[in-house]
């Protein structure tokens, strides 16, 4: 499989849209996390967001800060990752010309979740680092003492982000697998995560019982739920406390392990045309 | 013995399609085997079976002895279906990335672009390439194992007539080697120059097999002669009436071509003029057709 990851990891670093897609991903974070915010406190203007004080962009509240991204926002862009990375191969054709190189299917899907892992870990990182410098310059611009959350905490908030954004590029490695296609399966990816996750939870959970229950297993909740149990602020959109910190992170780990199964299955069974 | 080929009773059904219908399929050690047939005939989902990319419906594949598994396909190179590469990644980092899935070292890829003649224009962009080279740097994909049995599928689509040339002798030269080649085909002159052995597949079916000499079937002698009755009493006196036949102001004879000198020393002989004394054979291209119409009114 070592061969595998490594083939699958020289075409992600080679491929320009992984990189578009992490420079968008921060140039997002940086802006609605920190910038507007910003802007906002520091011109004294209302409005969505209007409550976040100058307290709640410090380097203390970097976890929260940078896991509110990743239920929705952040987490779209993680998941047009994971349909690239999969779906890319029945675009171009090349799942016959790499598998009559003689690896099986198996072994080169798992090279490419591995890889999707270790590139969504990147995307993490690279959005606490951007915190943790806009964060910084925040502080020190508005002459605010700089406390950084502890070693544990960051290394749990680090945790959860990257159990996140590698259940939502699983997602979308699924997608690929079953669709084989990139165009659809990205369609469809964002259509759940930016329209239908919000219609249930702003429209149908409050007047249904039944789907407010359903809520709580569903991905995008327990995403939500778990970025709020480390500190995300209650107002970005997609985070919400639905279920506890602790069960939400066995949810989300469940649907990155069954995403990761079912297109396996899929890809196991199915002809490669 | 390992046969580098070998199907009994290969089939795929897609729904109520059959696209390869109880597929017998031998390829010996160190041939050249053509598989001939027209667009539809079943030629690509047969390949794709024995790399494992379709799964029979029912039959059974081994290739170089080996049943369906892990390292099935160690020592084999193939080219189905068109090259297919990543187009953000040059030729050559193309090959880089595919010899790490086929764990062969890095110094082969420069042998093979150097083997399709694609040196030159390795370090560019796969989107940037020509059809032919695109099937250039298919080939060099297929021979990156150093394999030692080489599926091509349709490998001189898309090239140039010297394009073309360069393939074929690239496989003569492969099978020369001791590569075993299995290159399927809808080009009959193709198959002609490269090929020790032929397969015809139509609508799924195996329906003939052997040397291409064996698929021309019976040869004879095409004689112009004056004056042509006395040329066709004569040589119906000599190899029996029913063997001669007149034909587009000649003679068409049913005998061994290498009767050709007694038999125009006996026409001359009797008084005859002779114009021209050929060997007759019939055309591939008729065969191939006669083979196709045959085998679809068996399928009927």
């Amino acid at each position: 499989m070592s061969r595998s990851f490594r083939a699958e990891t020289v075409k992600l670093v080679r491929r320009p849209a992984f990189w578009l897609l992490l420079a968008i991903t921060l140039v997002l974070s940086l802006i609605f996390t920190y910038v507007f915010p910003y802007a906002s406190i520091a011109g004294g203007t209302t409005g969505p967001n209007a409550d976040r004080t100058l307290p709640m962009l410090l380097p203390d509240r970097l976890v929260g800060n940078s896991l509110g991204g990743l239920p929705v926002f952040l987490g779209s862009i993680v998941l047009i990752l994971g349909v690239l990375t999969v779906g890319g191969e029945y675009g171009w054709g090349t799942w016959k010309t790499v598998l009559s190189q003689g690896p099986s299917r198996l072994e080169v899907y798992a090279g490419k979740l591995l890889t999707l892992a270790a590139a969504a870990l990147v995307v993490v990182l690279s959005v606490f680092a951007v915190g943790a410098v806009s964060s910084a310059l925040i502080a020190v611009a508005e002459s605010q003492p700089v406390h950084w959350p502890s070693a544990g905490d960051l290394l749990t908030g680090i945790g959860a982000g990257w159990l996140m954004a590698t259940m939502w590029a699983m997602l979308g490695a699924v997608l690929a697998v079953a669709l084989r296609a990139v165009a659809l399966p990205v369609g469809l990816g964002l259509v759940w995560m930016l329209a239908v996750q919000n219609l249930l939870a702003a429209i149908a959970a409050p007047l249904l019982a039944w789907v407010a229950q359903l809520q709580k297993g569903l991905p995008g909740p327990n995403a939500a739920s778990l970025a709020a149990a480390l500190g995300a602020p209650g107002d970005t959109p997609g985070v919400a406390a639905t279920v506890g910190g602790g069960q939400a992170a066995l949810v989300v780990a469940g649907y990155l392990i069954a995403f990761a199964a079912v297109g396996g299955l899929l890809l196991q069974r199915r002809d490669i045309g | 013995m390992n046969l580098p080929v070998h199907t009994e009773g290969l089939t795929k059904r897609y729904g109520g399609l059959t696209a390869v219908r109880d597929l017998d399929l031998t390829v010996r050690a160190g041939e050249v085997y053509g598989f001939l047939g027209p667009n539809g005939a079943g030629k690509t989902t047969t390949l794709r079976m024995l790399l494992g990319l379709v799964r029979p419906t029912s039959g059974t594949v081994r290739l170089l002895g080996r049943a369906p598994g892990a390292g099935r396909l160690t020592g084999v190179g193939a080219l189905i279906e068109g090259p297919a590469f990543y187009p953000y990644l040059s030729g050559r980092d193309n090959l880089r990335v595919l010899a790490r899935y086929a764990g062969v070292g890095a110094d082969r890829v420069s042998l093979v672009l150097d083997l399709v003649d694609l040196t030159e224009r390795a370090g560019d962009r796969y989107a940037g390439y020509s059809l032919g080279m695109k099937q250039r740097l298919g080939v060099a994909s297929a021979l990156l194992k150093d394999p030692r049995l080489l599926i091509l599928d349709e490998p001189t689509n898309g090239l140039d007539p010297a394009g073309m040339a360069d393939m074929r002798t690239l496989i003569r030269r492969l099978g020369a080697g001791g590569c075993t080649v299995l290159v399927s085909s809808h080009l009959l002159g193709e198959v002609e120059q490269v090929c020790d052995r032929v397969g015809v597949i139509s609508r799924g079916r195996l329906i003939a097999e052997g040397s291409v000499a064996d698929l021309r079937g019976a040869t004879g002698l095409r004689v112009l002669a004056d004056p042509l009755d006395v040329a066709a009493a004569r040589a119906g006196a000599l190899v029996g009436e029913e063997r001669v036949r007149v034909v587009d102001g000649g003679l068409d004879l049913s005998i061994e071509p290498e009767r050709a000198a007694w038999l125009n020393a006996e026409l001359v002989d009797a008084g005859v003029a002779v114009r021209e004394l050929r060997p007759r054979e019939r055309d591939l291209e008729q065969v191939f057709f006669d083979l196709i119409e045959k085998g679809t009114a068996d399928v009927a």
